[in-house]
């Protein structure tokens, strides 16, 4: 083994780009640090599930080998990279955070890992998340919750904790999430680090396992924006494997970060200022400061259907769900308890598979899409949810930008809010509405609180301008020294 | 209430979950209150409001066609490696129709 890469923690893309370049380290050497680093860490937090070094060092090898040979060894070149496990990967075993997964290989790789790795990235390991990444805390994983680096008796936001967390405890450079009703940018907020959710279909999900097909992203997160940002561009665009992926062209988000964000109009909503603690309200509104001093123009805005949010979300979150997960019967995937009839193990298997929050949220979507209730229920969602399309586009008529916090507080304690599901979905109120409405959107710190918790900034754009929302974000992370 | 036990034993039955006394009198009051709180949508008029079905779809009606073309397969045996009962080139299950 060789000797530990320096500051392999604090390292971004840049950096690594600069050590092969310099030889400051090689590939192998690299992955073997993270590698090391990471699995010597994790007791700390639990973030990651599963770690993949055979696939790691065959991926370093092939960069290093393109090195030598004098070719490009693509943006991603060595940069250790952890990956949710909702994202299957080939050979490496995917959970989802669930028991009814325990022993699940997936046969093939999502397109975003393919991706991320023919651009010579290196997948170090699998991180936790809530089951199926239902959770905002991360303490529905049947594989024990993530804790917070930064507070270890705090939780890391969820679903995505896990990813999050590596990010933040320096055990990855960059991570894969997926956020449906804020799964990326909330804990990304928890754990003061940049997450981002881009524009609906920006992404290809082939391989990403569906939690709500209407709202499901893959999203990217960074210690810095630019790293975030690279991430996205690199697995962004139209797959032939995912019908839902965008033909829009992706733009290099990366090249357009230094242009000038003076003169842009941002809007806040006052809907998502009202109720909101208030050292996080503080921080928000000292960072629309640093905004103001960039030359922004902040203005207030309304969103007037903000609070019908997260009733529609949960209708539609769960009732896609319901359908989503009635693959997990008993017959393909690994896990099945005996039963006398087919009918029987099927209930079997799923009863004791699934944890509390999946039963709840299946069951939730099963009672909305059952005979007599679709109407009231699922139709009606679908109507609020045009409605609260609608309230954006008007919006971004009159703005560039819309800024929000990305959760009413900051990290909490394990198990202070468990006990309460209504309570901790009435805390996706800030984030559910961009997933709704399909638009980018992303944390980006924001700063601390005076006991040390981060808190996160929201910024929204519209459709396929993730380049105004990056450049926003990058300008305000050195503005107002939040970066890495 | 919005919800009684035996709707949400009916329900469980839909959803294919065996569960216990316990897990239902829990889940009686969880749906009961998150199905109070949804009820907020009825003070919004929607009548004149087309549904979203779409979320976003940025081609023309055909653009996402895709040329017909041979493509190999996963795989009789890898299709089935994390089957938990694979026999004989199938997924087996308990037995479904009687002799």
């Amino acid at each position: 083994m060789s000797a530990r890469v320096a500051g392999v923690a604090s390292l971004t893309m840049d950096q690594v780009r600069q050590g092969l370049a310099s030889h400051e380290f090689s590939a192998v050497e690299l992955a073997q640090s993270a590698l090391e680093f990471a699995q010597q860490e994790n007791p700390k937090t639990n973030a990651y599930l599963q770690f993949s070094p055979e696939r790691a060092l065959a991926a370093a090898e092939r960069v290093d080998k393109k090195l030598a040979a004098g070719e490009d060894p693509g943006p991603l070149a060595g940069v250790p990279v952890a990956v949710k496990d909702v994202i299957v990967t080939k050979g490496v075993r995917t959970t989802c955070g669930s028991r009814l997964l325990e022993r699940y290989i997936p046969p093939y790789d999502a397109t975003a890992v393919t991706r991320l790795e023919q651009a010579g990235g290196i997948i170090i390991g699998k991180t936790n998340c809530d089951e199926f990444a239902m959770g905002s805390s991360n303490e529905n994983s049947a594989y024990g919750p993530v804790r917070n680096p930064l507070a270890l008796d705090r939780v890391p936001g969820g679903s995505s904790g896990g990813s999050a967390a590596a990010v933040a405890q320096g055990t990855a450079v960059v991570a894969l999430g997926s956020d449906t009703g804020g799964s990326v940018r909330q804990p990304a907020s928890f754990c003061g680090v940049v997450g981002v959710t881009p524009t609906y279909g920006r992404v290809s999900r082939y391989g990403l396992v569906a939690f709500a097909s209407s709202l499901d992203h893959i999203g990217p997160f960074g210690r810095t924006v630019r790293d975030a940002a690279l991430l996205l561009e690199t697995i962004a665009g139209r797959d032939e494997m995912d019908s839902t992926s965008a033909f829009a062209p992706v733009s290099s988000y990366v090249a357009q970060l230094d242009a000038k964000v003076a003169g842009m109009k941002i809007g806040l909503p006052r809907e998502y200022f009202e109720g909101l603690s208030s050292e996080s309200g503080d921080l928000i509104h000292k960072g629309i400061d640093v905004l103001r001093k960039l030359g922004c123009e902040p203005r207030e805005i309304s969103l007037p259907a903000t609070k019908y949010a997260v009733p529609c979300y949960y209708i539609i979150a769960t009732a896609e769900a319901s359908s989503n997960l009635a693959r997990y019967d008993g017959v393909r995937y690994t896990m099945r308890c005996d039963g006398e009839t087919l009918s029987a193990m099927y209930r079997a298997t799923r009863g004791a598979g699934f944890g509390a929050e999946c039963k709840r949220r299946i069951m939730l979507g099963t009672y909305v899409l059952s005979h007599g209730y679709y109407d009231a229920y699922y139709l009606k969602a679908q109507k609020v949810r045009a409605l609260i399309a609608e309230d954006f586009r008007r919006a971004f008529a009159e703005v560039d930008a819309i800024v929000t916090p990305v959760s009413p507080f900051p990290a909490f304690k394990l198990g202070e809010k468990l006990d309460d599901p209504l309570e901790m979905y009435l805390s996706d109120i800030y984030t559910i509405t961009g997933d709704l409405a399909g638009i980018p959107c992303m944390s980006v710190p924001c700063g601390k609180t005076a006991a040390g918790l981060p808190v996160g900034m929201q910024i929204l754009t519209k459709h396929f301008d993730e380049t105004g929302m990056f450049r926003l974000a990058d300008a305000f992370e050195k503005a107002g020294g939040f970066a890495g | 209430m919005k919800i009684t036990e035996s709707q949400v034993r009916y329900v469980a039955d839909l959803a294919n979950l065996k569960l216990t006394d316990d897990e239902i009198g829990r889940l009686s009051k969880d749906l009961d209150e998150i199905l109070t709180h949804i009820d907020t949508l009825n003070e919004i008029d929607t009548s004149n409001v087309e549904p979203m079905a779409q979320v976003l779809f940025d081609a023309d009606e055909s653009g996402t066609l895709r040329e017909d073309r041979e493509r190999p397969t996963l795989g009789n045996e890898a299709a089935l490696a994390n089957a938990p009962q694979p026999g004989a080139g199938y997924y087996k299950v308990p037995k479904v129709i009687e002799r």
